[in-house]
């Protein structure tokens, strides 16, 4: 399974990455990805969206179902990725480059409370 | 665990994602269900279909009994080999399952019907006999193959070429015998191609053939896409028993020519055809961004319907579904679908959107 050892997790299988600005990108696994199968569509939040931690704020669909994003932590939006809009397979093709959203986090200390790699695996694993 | 056709070991080497399929697991793909999809509208995929269920009809009465059982008219078959599709209805006119009956005499006939509801078709067939001189002998013991695209026929006949001299002359929805197989040009993907119905110990080698001649497996999710772009219906999706098939987009299958024959669920669907204002069975195709799926609601001029069946459409590189609207919303109107609380738009049309390669639809 490929789950990077540098980023944060969430049981419901997006990736978090701290960014050096202290904003967070996120994404799908690609344990997601594998599960979803082949990716056609994707709703993405538009920048200045609040979130809550846990909240739907983004859809990404494959051939075969929908599937909601949550936000892992509270913040605001403050970019989504146009170019996997408009390439949804960029997702099945490298889940941890094709990020779907980046936040400016309410409370940084939301990020600790986050899975690491091999917590993460366990929960894959499991599913 | 479900229960496994005879290439369930097969598909798993092959590395086939395994699902639930109505108590069967099933591959639902091998890898990627869109380059499946692909490969069987521009060369040729095999699916295995072994879970369907073949059903032999015999006895004197074969003819009559089936022409009281199910609403198309088998009188019509007089070719042996010949094929016809046709719904099971109840009383009430509700479809108890859609399937295909084949002829090879007034005396012999064999019905495929689908895997969920194979159990209860057999009972509720069973139940009808009385009065008849008729025997129904299912044969789970036979495995079916699928070999669907407009190359599926060459390589077949590639694979198995003393079968060609049997199988070359068949039109489509015919069938002929070959050894103790079944070859009928038959499918349910909107290309041409074979289904093949063989004693499930001659699969696993006739799976091998095929895909030493260039055939590549392809999965449920592909069959599923496909028959949604060629516009044919999903039993428990697109109909059930709640459902007739005059809004079902099925009428054509419905013969009421011969006003002598009886058969189930006439007098109820005459009825309603007196009723009026028939629900429509149409296409949509998705105007937004977006993915239709089954079950969203569809706001017209006319009144609300729903979706029946709904997808990302590969060969369209859009979104379709089929729906059940009110009377009087026609091909070319624009309806609204909700989708996640938001109301996107959507062109009605004529629910066939993909046939032999080519997309049927101008829309967008």
């Amino acid at each position: 399974m490929n789950v990077p050892a540098d980023l944060k997790y969430t049981k419901s299988h997006e990736w978090v990455k701290l960014e050096a600005d202290g904003s967070v990108t996120v994404g799908i696994t690609d344990h997601a990805q594998e599960a979803l199968g082949d990716i056609v569509f994707l709703d993405l939040p538009e920048a200045g969206r609040q979130v809550n931690a846990g909240e739907e704020c983004a859809v990404v669909e494959s051939v075969k179902a929908a599937s909601d994003i949550y936000a892992p932590i509270a913040g605001e939006v403050v970019a989504r990725n146009d170019a996997a809009l408009d390439a949804p397979e960029s997702v099945n093709q490298d889940a941890y480059a094709a990020w779907l959203f980046k936040l400016k986090p309410a409370d940084a200390a939301q990020i600790d409370a986050l899975l690491d790699a091999a917590a993460y695996t366990k929960v894959a694993e499991e599913a | 665990m479900g229960k496994h056709t005879p290439l369930y070991d097969l598909h798993v080497a092959a590395g086939a994602k395994i699902v639930d399929f109505a108590g069967w697991d099933m591959p639902i793909h091998y890898g990627s269900q869109l380059e499946e999809h692909h490969l069987v509208r521009r060369d040729a995929g095999m699916f295995d279909v072994s879970h369907m269920r073949a059903v032999d009809v015999r006895g004197c009465d074969a003819q009559a009994w089936l022409r009281r059982l199910i609403a198309n008219d088998v009188a019509k078959l007089t070719t042996p080999g010949k094929a016809l599709y046709s719904c099971l209805l109840q009383e009430d006119g509700g479809v108890i399952d859609d399937l295909i009956v084949y002829f090879f005499s007034p005396s012999h006939y064999r019905i495929v019907v689908n895997a969920g509801t194979a159990d209860k078709d057999i009972a509720w067939m069973r139940s009808q006999t009385a009065g008849f001189n008729v025997d129904l002998t299912p044969r789970p013991e036979l495995a079916m193959i699928a070999v669907q695209g407009p190359n599926a026929r060459a390589k077949f006949w590639a694979a198995f070429p003393e079968s060609r001299a049997a199988s070359e002359g068949l039109i489509v929805f015919q069938a002929a015998e070959w050894n103790d197989w079944l070859i009928a040009r038959t499918g349910y993907t909107g290309e041409d191609g074979f289904e093949i119905t063989l004693p499930a110990a001659q699969a696993a080698d006739a799976w091998n053939k095929l895909a030493a001649a260039g055939v590549k497996p392809a999965g449920l999710g592909a069959r599923d896409t496909l028959r949604l772009e060629a516009g044919m219906n999903l039993y428990g999706q697109d109909m059930d028993e709640t459902q007739n098939p005059l809004e079902s987009g099925l009428s054509w299958t419905v013969d009421m020519k011969d006003a002598t024959r009886d058969f189930i669920g006439k007098s109820a669907l005459a009825a309603r055809q007196a009723a009026g204002a028939l629900r429509q069975f149409v296409g949509l195709v998705l105007i937004d961004r977006g993915v239709l799926r089954s079950h969203q609601k569809v706001v017209t001029a006319q009144g609300s319907g729903e979706t029946t069946s709904g997808s990302f459409a590969p060969s369209m590189n859009q979104s379709i579904a089929l729906a059940r609207v009110p009377a009087g919303v026609k091909p070319g109107d624009e309806v609204q679908v909700e989708i996640r609380d938001k109301l996107l738009r959507a062109k009605v049309v004529k629910p066939s959107f993909v046939r032999n390669g080519k997309v049927l639809i101008q829309e967008k």
